[in-house]
């Protein structure tokens, strides 16, 4: 039998948690309905896009990859323009290379070979990697940065919110930010390249093997109701490099040259030991 | 006779805890003037970078990250301070903890709203940061942060407010300002036995939640570093070192928390030399263990003698950041440790400045942490070495003004001193010692 006084203390305390109850309801309401009128306006102003990925055959998929022959390349820079032109990359200039804001998404990598007394320099093509197991993807909280089937690493501009965090786990130092708003000068704005959109400021961007290329060629095959055929697809700075030591193609083709290539005995890949297995590979000077 | 001096008290404790709410001086003004302007300061800096772009940080290729996420690494550290004196104290019944809890949580809650902020400065694009929630991938270490900091922030909010209720509604009951405020805050609260327990159970819970909480977070802090492939980021060590240094620095804020209202406030009688020698151990315990980890992490990577490690290494101990290095080790270890291993400079003072400088050394060791590893890619590179702008240094300013700033205010509407807790124990020492001594007893 509780005591009465108990009983008014029970009675006191059910009062405190309904008032308690009551508040906290009535401010986690308020809290929801402000969330639910913010989410009704973005759903309204703003269709989410989500990444379609490209449709994956039953066969297996191609394996896009790149081959550089050291041997050939002369360090010319064709491809680094080629790239620039093609993808709508900024201007830039010594002051801003300087201050390490230039976005170059192939750049020749001075390195530095051997000792004393046999050393010697040597020019590296250096693209983004598209690593078969890019650590970059696994800590983009947005998954902004994905690989797809066909193992490209594709960044989603639209979506990105420049956190930097897959430019730093990038072992390569291949990815890049927008530090600014993009600013060209007139005449290259009216020769921008349509199918590849202007970054925006505060997002990452690197080399996207001109994805943009691959659709094309795609949609085209389709039309002509075809299958692609080797060297359809061609990315801009293997395509301009004038003494032909970048080649492209199928990795999965057991016929194509570079997979044949990537078998050679000149062949190596940048940073093997991360495991993150690049699919651009080098050919050492012989 | 005992009865009487214990009204005595009670209404001296009130009178001390309450008159900074009651009575604003010129002085009250003047601070929050000067740290409102700063903070100003810093929304303006802000706003530039807004329009401009990160192109007003001093970030820079191979450099992406800079003081930004040193100060968030660094305030989330601080944070740490509540956790550990009141619930931890509170677990084990340590009594002395009684005035000073108060103030523990408080910082806890206010470095948790100023840290995560550093985050936001950060992004290129902190419009899209609700993407964070739209498109959230729990494979980064970046999300595991934003759970763990969100539940954090709410779990010691209310850890903050739950022992508040009592003294919310002395206030409702007292006051003559807010009276509005503090009834809806005080929620009923009378004070009748059952409320009481009540409160004591939902405290006790709340104290030993919170504790792995705590962990958790700054342990998912370091995570983001741990997890990537860096050289000298990733590091299995990094999830009790980084818990260590945050527990560390979080002891010293408290102490100089502690120092500034004991003189702002003249409460001499209530935050005693005592405290200060207690928590000055503390401190001392945190700089061993930290000395420790930090040996250990830097004499295993100097053993590795792996190429991409030691460069980053050299460049802390002789190269571009060893000024920064060896200041930290001076003043995360190498000048508090005497002053706190010696009785007679384990003083107020003494404390106070130890407490300084070991804020200044973690600072410093965030920075160290994330700055020199960037420097250094793996692969050869013709970069720019980073010097933070004006921009982030006003930011920097401002989230250091902003943290004040909620705490003086906060200090304007609720006591800093638990009033009812240092009641409570009154009357327990009290009735202790007439249970002691029944013969001195008058009748």
């Amino acid at each position: 039998m509780p005591s009465d006084t108990q009983r008014v203390n029970d009675a006191e305390r059910d009062g405190l948690v309904r008032r308690v109850f009551l508040r906290l309801l009535t401010a986690l309401g308020g809290v929801l309905a402000l969330f639910m009128l913010r989410h009704r306006t973005t759903a309204q102003g703003l269709h989410v896009h989500r990444p379609k990925l490209p449709s994956v055959d039953k066969k297996p998929t191609h394996l896009w990859g790149m081959v550089i022959d050291l041997d050939k390349c002369t360090g010319c820079n064709a491809c680094v323009v080629a790239c620039a032109v093609e993808n709508n990359v900024m201007l830039g200039d010594p002051k801003l290379a300087e201050e390490g804001r230039v976005i170059r998404w192939v750049h020749l990598l001075p390195f530095i070979e051997g000792e004393y007394p046999h050393v010697r320099e040597r020019l590296l093509p250096l693209h983004c990697q598209h690593c078969d197991r890019p650590p970059c993807i696994y800590v983009c909280p947005v998954n902004a940065t994905y690989k797809n089937p066909e193992g490209l690493v594709a960044q989603i501009y639209p979506r990105c919110i420049g956190c930097r965090y897959c430019v730093n786990n990038c072992p390569y130092t291949c990815k890049f930010f927008n530090w600014w708003e993009p600013d060209f000068p007139q005449p290259l704005r009216q020769g921008f390249n349509p199918d590849v959109s202007v970054r925006p400021k505060g997002v990452t961007e690197k080399c996207s093997f001109c994805h943009h290329r691959l659709q094309k060629v795609k949609e085209q095959a389709k039309a002509e109701e075809r299958e692609l055929k080797p060297g359809d697809y061609m990315p801009a700075c293997a395509e301009a490099c004038p003494a032909k030591a970048i080649y492209f193609g199928d990795l999965n083709d057991p016929e194509s040259e570079v997979s044949r290539l990537a078998r050679s005995r000149r062949a190596f890949r940048l940073l093997e030991d991360l495991g993150t297995h690049p699919k651009v590979i080098y050919l050492t000077e012989g | 006779m005992h009865s009487g001096s214990h009204i005595q008290s009670d209404d001296r404790l009130e009178r001390a805890a309450l008159e900074p709410i009651v009575r604003t001086g010129a002085g009250f003004y003047a601070l929050a003037g000067v740290l409102s302007c700063i903070v100003a300061l810093g929304v303006y800096a802000w706003c530039r970078q807004l329009v401009y772009g990160m192109e007003v940080t001093g970030l820079n290729y191979p450099v992406f990250w800079g003081i930004y996420i040193t100060n968030f690494v660094f305030f989330i550290g601080i944070s740490h301070a509540g956790t550990l004196i009141s619930a931890i104290l509170r677990v084990t019944g340590a009594e002395w903890r009684r005035p000073i809890t108060r103030l523990a949580e408080a910082i806890t809650v206010f470095a948790l709203m100023v840290g995560p902020i550093n985050v936001l400065f950060d992004l290129g694009r902190p419009d899209r940061a609700l993407n964070i929630f739209k498109h959230g991938s729990f494979h980064s270490p970046l999300l595991w942060d934003v759970t763990c900091i969100g539940t954090y922030l709410i779990a010691s909010i209310t850890y903050l407010y739950l022992p508040l209720l009592p003294d919310i509604a002395l206030l409702r009951d007292r006051g003559t300002r807010h009276r509005f405020l503090y009834r809806f805050l005080a929620m009923g609260w009378s004070g009748t036995e059952k409320q009481k327990r009540a409160l004591e159970v939902a405290i006790g819970i709340m104290a030993v939640v919170i504790i792995p909480i705590a962990v958790s977070v700054h342990t998912v802090v370091s995570w983001v570093f741990a997890m990537t492939i860096q050289p000298m980021w990733h590091s299995t060590i990094f999830g009790p070192y980084f818990v260590v240094g945050a527990i560390f620095s979080g002891i010293a804020t408290l102490i100089i928390a502690m120092a500034i209202v004991r003189k702002a406030f003249h409460l001499e009688e209530y935050m005693q030399p005592l405290h200060f020698n207690f928590l000055g151990l503390l401190l001392l315990t945190m700089s061993l263990l930290w000395f420790y980890f930090t040996l250990a992490e830097y004499l295993t990577t100097f053993y590795g003698q792996e190429p991409s490690h030691i460069k980053v290494l050299q460049s802390k101990l002789t190269g571009p950041f060893a000024p920064c290095f060896w200041l930290m080790a001076l003043c995360c270890f190498g000048i508090p440790f005497p002053i706190l291993a010696i009785r007679k400079t384990r003083t107020v003072s003494g404390t106070v400045l130890a407490s300084v400088l070991v804020n200044i050394g973690m600072w410093l060791e965030r920075y160290t942490i994330v700055v020199p590893t960037l420097s250094h890619p793996r692969l050869p590179w013709t970069g720019a070495i980073y010097h933070p702008t004006w921009i982030e240094w006003s930011l920097t300013a401002g989230c250091f003004a902003g943290f004040t700033l909620l705490f003086v205010l906060f200090g304007k509407f609720f006591p800093m001193l638990p009033v009812w807790e240092i009641k409570e124990a009154e009357a327990a020492e009290t009735a202790r010692k007439a249970q002691a001594l029944p013969a001195a007893q008058p009748m």
